[in-house]
């Protein structure tokens, strides 16, 4: 399959009064059409600095993001008005996302006026369409965003994202504000829209148990870099880079069963440090129950430990040339 | 198409916004003391019991008159009925405080908008240093100076405020802006390509009437207050113009024993005044968002 995004080294640094940080350094990765790829990581990893450099609110300090084969590595004012309409994003918190002193209707027809899409009763069509598509009632179009519930709020975002037809839809961990009990029911209903409308999803999220059922690929970040990436099946039964395992084995469980699956229990220890003077060598290489001499000397480089298995970790290294 | 709900709608709408502004008694206090002064200055031809006192009249044997049931605040020394001087007093000062209001906060807000939108660029260095050149300036002493060097009246002392006035909005708006441009509803209207017209205007702005309806109601207040100030030292309206201001001048020469002269237009700054001010909180809940 043709990947839709392709994202080569890219870098984002934010000069700031302490120093600069390194937001995102150095990564590079494909997503595939119709394909979602789960980008995990704590906070402070990097992973919604590359969304919104991705999506354009940020302009990549080098490196080149790629949208079907066309360099789109510019801030989003300065890329065409088609693109805009084929990448869109769903944030973090419906709360802020959606302008308190506008009513749904509003918020929901505002793409499709940008974007000259049908006339007014073509657009009003639309976004009774679109509200229905969420399953939100009708009347809601009158509604202004704090009448509405956390859930419903984020449907009416993922129903704005949706509106121009899209065919990329970056994900900005669209659960995590939101109660359990809606969770599950927003993330079936993006899975429905991704088999209807062959949508790609950059799913950004700090919950890698989440990403077992919904992605196709799993990315794991820290402090900038890309640690593995490997299909989510592989990924969850076979991780090979330590900080994976210690993030599988901090995944709460119930059931012996569940216990015996997880990697042996690697306890974790430190937090993560600052990406302004992130440590030589490996980033990881101060939490690393495995390091040695060279991690804290050199950049791990890219292991290719099983087809469409990438590591970033110096243990493999030797494995490949021998 | 979704800003004309039906009529039932906006009642419900009103009924909601007065149930919000009128959950505070000191809001309310305010509204009915501007909307009093406002209907006695719209309709102060025919409820002034003397209205042609207003103007050039002079009747000496009335001169001075205590407050008697003929004239209810006494008159002056022209033997003007104060209480009819008063209503169209009010004319003056609510003239003055619309015409300032809407000379300053037009290009107030919108050189605030850009100047926040566009902060860390060259467009913000410009607008907000030029800005804090005018801010640097007192009103009521370049109206002063204004008035002084060219002949006082009231469309001089209108004009110097204005020129004072503006940057009030750009600060207060420019505040406002600069913070709301970061927040996510704004990055969803940029992503998706909206205008920065639809931007500024949609919105940054709706999220900004709040404060600038509050700061212009305290506002209105503070403009009668310095068109009075003018007034009273001879630099605003002229006489015979009823004007607060220049009736409190003249009667101060009579204080104490004709204190009827300066104290009754006084009480009328300060009730005008004072219900503005109220009335600025009441802006504040009326646009706060409830939670259900």
């Amino acid at each position: 399959m043709e990947p839709i995004l392709e994202i080569k080294d890219l870098k984002k640094y934010f000069v700031t009064s302490r120093g600069t940080v390194r937001a995102v350094d150095e990564i590079s990765f494909e997503l595939l059409r119709g394909e979602t790829l789960g980008l995990v990581g704590e906070s402070g990893s990097g992973k919604s600095t590359t969304a919104y450099t991705v999506i354009g609110i940020y302009a990549p300090t080098s490196g080149k993001i790629l949208f079907r084969g066309q360099d789109i590595s510019v801030p989003v004012s300065k890329r065409p008005k088609t693109l805009k309409r084929a990448i869109q994003i769903v944030f973090q918190d419906p709360g802020t996302s959606l302008n308190p002193r506008r009513t749904i209707g509003q918020i929901l027809e505002l793409p499709l006026k940008v974007h000259r899409i049908g006339d007014r009763n073509d657009r009003r069509r639309r976004v009774v369409e679109l509200l229905r598509m969420v399953e939100l009632p009708e009347d809601y179009i009158y509604k202004a965003p704090h009448m509405l519930g956390g859930g419903e709020r984020q449907m009416v975002a993922i129903a704005r994202a949706l509106a121009t037809e899209p065919e990329l839809v970056i994900l900005d961990e669209p659960t995590s504000a939101l109660d359990v009990s809606i969770q599950a029911k927003i993330i079936n209903m993006l899975l429905d829209f991704q088999r209807e409308m062959n949508l790609s999803y950059l799913f950004i999220t700090h919950d890698l148990s989440l990403m077992r059922n919904v992605a196709h690929r799993v990315a794991i970040m820290y402090l900038g870099k890309i640690c593995e990436l490997a299909p989510a099946v592989e990924f969850f039964e076979n991780p090979y880079h330590p900080y994976t395992k210690m993030l599988l084995s901090s995944i709460p469980v119930v059931s012996e069963e569940e216990e015996k699956m997880k990697p042996e229990k690697i306890i974790s220890q430190g937090e993560i440090p600052s990406p302004v003077n992130p440590p030589p060598g490996c980033r990881f290489h101060t939490r690393c129950t495995e390091r040695n001499g060279i991690c804290s000397q050199e950049l791990p480089g890219m292991v290719r430990v099983r087809e469409g298995h990438l590591v970033w970790c110096h243990l493999f290294g030797k494995k490949e040339e021998g | 198409m979704f800003k004309s709900p039906t009529w039932q709608r906006r009642l419900e709408g009103f009924r909601r916004g007065w149930y919000k502004f009128s959950r505070n008694p000191v809001s309310v206090v305010g509204l009915f003391f501007v909307l009093l002064v406002s209907f006695l200055a719209a309709f102060a031809p025919y409820i002034a019991p003397y209205p042609e006192h207003a103007g050039r009249f002079v009747n000496f044997r009335e001169a001075s008159q205590p407050p008697s049931l003929k004239h209810p605040f006494g008159t002056d020394v022209f033997g003007r009925d104060i209480l009819s001087r008063i209503f169209f007093g009010f004319r003056y000062s609510l003239m003055m405080g619309v015409v300032v209001l809407s000379l300053v906060v037009p290009p107030g807000v919108i050189l605030g908008l850009i100047a926040g939108y566009y902060r860390g660029t060259w467009i913000e260095t410009l607008i907000m240093r030029i800005t804090d050149i005018f801010l640097a300036v007192p009103p009521l002493i370049l109206a002063l100076a204004v008035c002084s060097v060219l002949t006082p009246s009231v469309f001089n002392a209108m004009m110097a405020i204005s020129l004072m006035w503006w940057p009030w909005y750009t600060r207060l708006v420019y505040g406002l802006a600069s913070s709301l441009k970061h927040e996510f509803f704004v990055q969803a209207a940029e992503v998706t390509g909206a205008s920065k017209f639809h931007i500024l205007f949609r919105e940054i702005l709706p999220n900004c009437v709040s404060s600038i309806f509050t700061k212009m109601s305290l506002d209105m207040g503070w403009v009668i207050l310095i068109g009075s100030a003018l007034s009273f030292v001879g630099l605003g309206a002229q006489p015979p113009t009823p004007d607060l201001g220049t009736m409190v001048a003249d009667g101060a020469k009579y204080l104490p024993d004709q204190w009827w002269i300066a104290v009754f237009p006084a009480l009328a700054i300060m009730i005008t005044v004072l219900g503005f001010n109220l009335l600025g909180d009441g802006f504040r809940d009326l646009f706060a968002l409830e939670e259900i």
